[in-house]
Order: C-alpha cells, then structure tokens, then sequence
C-alpha cells in the first residue's frame, strides 16, 4: 500500500503527461513544453515538470525582470573595475544603492542611483505583470482569486518601501539598496535611525501575525499528516464531507486546547495570518519617519516603553578587574 | 584476493538461526554512548565554552558583556613584552638634560640619568633592532644632536603628543585607575604601531554619492558592507555621529541639508562597529541598546568613550595630519599619500584597557604632565 506521497514519496505515478484542460481563452497554443517526469522533483511533490504557460504577462515579467537583474549585475560589475573575481569575491557587499538624499524626487545622474530608478522601474513592471498573471491565470481556470490578493499583500509592503514612503517623505534615498548585505544594513540602520522599530506597534503586529504564520503552518501540517492514515489528506473532500480523519483532527485539538479549526477555517486563519504580515509591516514602515520619527520616545509618550530600576555600568554589579583577569588596575 | 568466507562456519550458522535487528537497539547505544562520552569529557576536560557575564545595566534590558573564561584569564601578550625603568633619584645640584646635550627642546628639564633612561626606553619600546640610530644618524659617531633624520622630528612631537594625551585627557586614560600612555602604548616593539588607519574612500569604482563609500569588505569597514569613510568623517572632519530626532514627530526631509538618513546611520553604525572591535566589548557595554541615543540611559563608560572620540579628533588634527610633510613617501596612505592616523584600535588593540590597564606612566612622570 502506498504511503504519503508528499515529501520523500516512496511511490511516484508515471503515465501520459497530464496536459490539463482547455478554458475559455486560448491558453492551449500558449502552453508552451511538452511536460516530463523528474524523480527529484517526484520526491518533494509532483513528478511531471511543464508544460507552462506564460502568456503576455508571464513573458513581460519575465524579461523586465531579467532587465532588472542585469542591471543590478552590470553596476555591481562596474562599481569593482570589471573585474570577475573581484565581483564574485565581493558579491554579497555589493550593492545598487538608491539615490543620495540630496536629489530629492528628481532623476540622479546615472551612477549615483540613476540606475537604481531605472532598475527599480523595470522591477515594478516585472512584479505588477507577475501579479496580474496570478489573478489572470486564476480567472482562467475560474478559481477563486485568493493567490493573486495574498500575493497584492506582499507587493503592498514592496510598493510601501520602494514608491509609496520615499515619496512621501520627498526623496527616492529612502529606498531599499538591491544586494546582499546593504539591504541588511538598511534594515538595521532603519530601525536605529527613527529610534528603535520594536516600539512600532504595527512593526509588532507585523512579527505577530509572522510567527503566527509559522506556528499555523506547523499545526496544521501536522494534523494533516497525522490523520493521513484516515484519509486526512484529501482536505477538500474531508470539507464537505467529514469523516473519521477530520473527527480525530477536531477532537485532538478541542481536547488539547478547548478549540479547534475545521477543515476549512484552518485554511482561512493560515491564509489572513500570512496576509496579515505584510499588510501591517507595510503599515508600520509607512508612518515611520513620516508620522513618526523616534518609535522609543513615541512609545514612552503612549506608556509602554517601561522604565527599569537600577544602575548603569559595571561597577555597580561586579568587580572589573575581576572580569578582565588583571589585579590591581 | 579477498577471501570468500570472513567467518567461520559455526558463526554463520548461529547468525542464520538467531536473526536480530541490530538498527533499533544500535541506535540507543549510540545516543547513551555518545551522550556518556560527551558528559565524562565535559566532567573531565570542563566546559570548552566556559564564559563569563558582567551585567553592565538593570535587569530586564539584557546590558551583559560576556567573554570566555580563556579570553579572561589570557593577559594580552604585549604586558609581558613591556620594558618599565623607574625613575632615578634626582640629586640636589644635578645637571640636567640641556645642560648637558645639544638640542633638548621638549624633555631639558630631566637630569641627564632620567633623560637617559626614557631614551632607552623609547629605543627599547619603538625601535628595539635598530637601536638609537633609528633616530639620530650620527648615534654611532656620538652626534644626537642633528635632526637629520625624520624620525627624530616625528618622535619629538610625539613625546609631545604623549604628554598632551595624559595631561589635557586625564579623564579618558585615567578614566577610574592611573593608567595613562606612553610609547609603548601603541607601538608595542614596533616602528609604526599597528591600527593606524588612513582614507581609503570612495571604495567603488564609477560611482559617486552614497554608492561610492560603502558595500566594500575593507579594512575600515571592518569587513562589512558598512560606509568605509566613518573614521575620515567623523574622527578627522568632525561631522555630527548623532541620526536622532530627539521627538516622536519632526518636521524634515532627508534632502534638506544636516538632517540625518538611514545613510547616515549606516555611517555611525560602521563607527560603532570599530569601538566595539577595538575595545573588544560590545554595544551594551556603553549603550542600552533600545535606545542608543539616551544620554539617560548609558553606562559611565560612554562618557568615557565619547571623551575618546574627542581625543582622537584632536591628536588627528592637531598631532598626527600636521606630520605629513615630515614622513618619506613610503609611510604614506596607499590611496591620498595622506599621514598616518590614530583611531581607539591604535591604543586599545582589542582590550577596553590597553594594555589591560598596565599603568603605563608610573615609571615615566614626565610623560605625564606637558613640558614648559
């Protein structure tokens, strides 16, 4: 009898390559590939590979984004003298850094974050066509559009950083940079220049919703495996017609916790918990520096930054000289 | 050839007709086994990870410098090295120093056995294998006097620079012991001390602005993609190392002149970043970390620290930068040809005391207070 047949399937099907429908519109021309198995894929999930289907947007976004890449690619090549070595040494400190600061909303010049803009420009492009192909692909196959507005969610916090703040506070210099490092260090820099990003409570809403996300994830992954051997992982079926599987699945957590999520709903808290990230990390990237400017002391005026009692320095909690191991200095 | 048979034939058999699983139970010796090696060892051999914590602010904001034990109880090798001569006793009548040489202009005041003894010293402390002919040219021919050399014109005013650093900043080199500096300090044996820095930015080729300083392993980046320029802005130029609005709301643009940006706080984190290598601590041995810019809310030593920064602006701008035309071409920055600068590492050399605290002036009074 085969076992689970996600993660490390011990059985993978072959047959004929499964081509999928027709619909309404004339996605069968556009299908591009004749599909084929891989083992490794079969491994981790389904074993046949394509056909795919790009249409206009997928091809649009496709190359705007290459065009974005390249960019990135050529300035962090220029920025080392051109040098391959140099580039591959220093790939993850390099960077295209936005504009400096004192340009404003106007176009720089070219390479002090010219380049940036027009980079920027194509990935907007690229991401816009991505996510009308999502809603585009679903109307298709005339699903609900729920991956096309999860996927809005992620570009709203994208849009915030990179367009809707930086005009906002007049100066396209309060973009993210595109590398490895720099925009780790914009992160950081970030939250230490307007004061501290904890104190921003949708910034904390933002890790909430974040890590709910992962603990869902984990649940509900769990609960599906463990009630597979009942026919657990035919979730849709176990929706409208619920048998031993969702029973078990149901009893375990009400028992556990006093609640539980039903077939269905599981899927609805995980989906707004995702969703729900970017929307009030976007939020809370939003208002600083333009509402707000220091989190801690905005968090002080609003009583939730306490006050702790005791001294500062080391002289008032143990010996120095004991600590650094000399005797007498 | 392998032989066909490895066991003999009882063995097979017996195997054959007492089948086992080995799998189950190997796997529960081998975590009882390795689990009862790791704890003999660590009973035996101690923690190999053993550390030690100083809380350095109140409990609840995690302010805690921690080191291991090693780093601990291992002296930084150069106290070993360290040569100290204690002044001689000054007879009443005693010649002194101009009286006796040529060209005394800074340290005449000491009688000639003190003046001797700080010059071995020096010798012993900056140019230990080329003796004192590292300064004065005709030493084999008993000529001091001539200023030939430039390194002689360089030591000069850098015994001038010593007194200055422990007369006019007593609070920061004897922030709560007498520790002070001397040669020693920072050369540690060696001709050019280790840690001095010079401007190496723009770091990026075919770029200007804010892409031009940064995203470069450097050694002034300390290998991060940080501004390489911090030391040269802020230790050198003065610029402000404050980003904060000190109010939850302000009325600015980042365009606008002197309003501090993310940018700029990169540059100020990658300052950061150099005093906490440098002094071997981390952020919290000065700052509460949820708000670095509250003066109310730091430790003694950031005022200790802050009295550094200022230090090492004057011995840049007053002291060292003025040197530059004395200096052959080849002690020269690599990119400016600019002089050779100091900066917290050139002292501290990763220990938040150099020398962990060694009193350095206890032996050398008259490094201490400036010469009339």
């Amino acid at each position: 009898m085969p076992d689970y047949q996600n993660i490390f399937t011990q059985v993978q099907v072959r047959g004929p390559v499964e081509m999928g429908m027709a619909t309404d519109f004339d996605t069968a021309s556009e299908r591009a590939g004749k599909g084929g198995f891989s083992t490794l894929a079969g491994w981790i999930g389904n074993a046949q590979l394509g056909p795919i289907y790009l249409g206009w947007f997928g091809l649009i976004s496709l190359v705007t984004g290459t065009l974005w890449l390249n960019i990135i690619g050529f300035n962090m090549l220029a920025q080392v003298g051109w040098s391959i070595p140099e580039f591959i040494r220093q790939l993850f400190w390099l960077a295209l850094e936005p504009p400096s600061p004192e340009y404003g909303l106007q176009m720089p010049p070219l390479n002090d974050g010219g380049w940036y803009i027009i980079a920027s420009f194509f990935l907007l492009i690229s991401v816009m066509c991505w996510w009308a192909r999502s809603y585009h692909l679903a109307m298709q196959h005339k699903m609900g559009k729920h991956v096309a507005w999860a996927f809005a969610s992620a570009i709203w916090l994208f849009l915030v950083l990179g367009l809707f703040r930086p005009i906002l506070m007049g100066s396209w210099s309060e973009a993210v940079p595109y590398g490895i490092f720099p925009h780790l260090d914009w992160t950081t820099a970030f939250s230490i220049r307007y004061g501290n990003l904890y104190y921003n409570p949708f910034h904390a809403l933002s890790i909430v919703f974040l890590y709910g996300s992962v603990l869902l994830f984990a649940m509900h992954g769990a609960t599906i495996l463990a009630v597979t051997r009942y026919g657990g992982d035919r979730e849709l079926e176990q929706i409208y017609d619920r048998g031993t599987a969702s029973e078990r699945a149901a009893l375990f957590w009400r028992w556990t916790m006093g609640f539980n999520a039903t077939m269905e709903g599981i899927h609805r808290w995980a989906w707004w918990f995702a969703v729900l990230t970017p929307i009030t990390g976007g939020i809370g990237i939003l208002l600083t520096g333009t509402v707000v400017d220091n989190w801690f002391i905005w968090a002080q005026e609003h009583h939730f930054a306490p006050m702790y009692d005791g001294s500062y320095g080391y002289a008032d909690y143990g010996s120095y000289e004991a600590f650094i191991g000399q005797e007498g200095n | 050839m392998l032989p066909e048979k490895w066991f003999p034939d009882w063995f097979d058999d017996w195997n054959e007709k007492n089948p086992k699983n080995l799998f189950g139970p190997a796997i529960w010796v081998g975590v009882a086994g390795s689990a009862a090696f790791v704890a003999v060892m660590a009973v035996t051999w101690g923690n190999p990870f053993a550390h030690q914590n100083l809380q350095t602010g109140p409990r609840g904001t995690g302010m805690s410098v921690t080191k291991y034990e090693e780093a601990i109880t291992t002296p930084d090798p150069s106290i070993a090295d360290y040569f100290g001569e204690a002044p001689y006793e000054v007879a009443e009548g005693e010649p002194l120093a101009r009286d006796v040489y040529e060209n005394v202009q800074v340290l005449g005041g000491l009688t000639e056995g003190n003046f001797t003894r700080l010059m071995n010293s020096i010798t012993l402390w900056v140019a230990p294998d080329q003796g004192c002919a590292y300064c004065h040219a005709g030493a084999d021919e008993g000529n001091y006097a001539d200023d030939d050399l430039y390194t002689k014109v360089v030591a000069r005013s850098m015994i001038q620079m010593t007194q200055v650093i422990n007369d006019d900043w007593y609070a920061h080199v004897n922030a709560n012991a007498e520790v002070g500096v001397n040669c020693y300090t920072c050369h540690r044996g060696q001709n050019v001390p280790s840690d001095i820095w010079f401007r190496i930015a723009p770091v990026n080729e075919g770029v200007a602005g804010w892409s031009a300083n940064q995203n470069r392993a450097t050694s002034q980046s300390q290998f991060t993609s940080l501004p390489s320029d911090a030391l040269e802005k802020y230790l050198l130029e003065y610029e402000s190392i404050k980003v904060h609005n000190l109010t939850a709301h302000a009325s600015e643009n980042p365009s606008d002149p002197g309003v501090a940006t993310w940018q700029n706080t990169e540059r100020t984190y990658s300052l950061m970043n150099y005093f906490s290598n440098s002094l071997g601590r981390n952020c919290v041995f000065c700052h509460n970390s949820r708000a670095f810019y509250d003066p109310a809310q730091v430790t003694p030593q950031w005022a200790t620290a802050t009295l550094g920064i200022a230090m090492v602006q004057e011995l840049n701008n007053d002291w060292l930068v003025p040197l530059k035309d004395l200096y052959p071409e080849h002690r020269l920055g690599p990119v400016y040809a600019d002089a050779p600068k100091a900066a917290c590492r050139t002292c501290h050399k990763g220990y938040q005391k150099p020398l962990q605290g060694t009193n350095m002036i206890a032996d050398y009074p008259e490094l201490a207070v400036i010469s009339e």
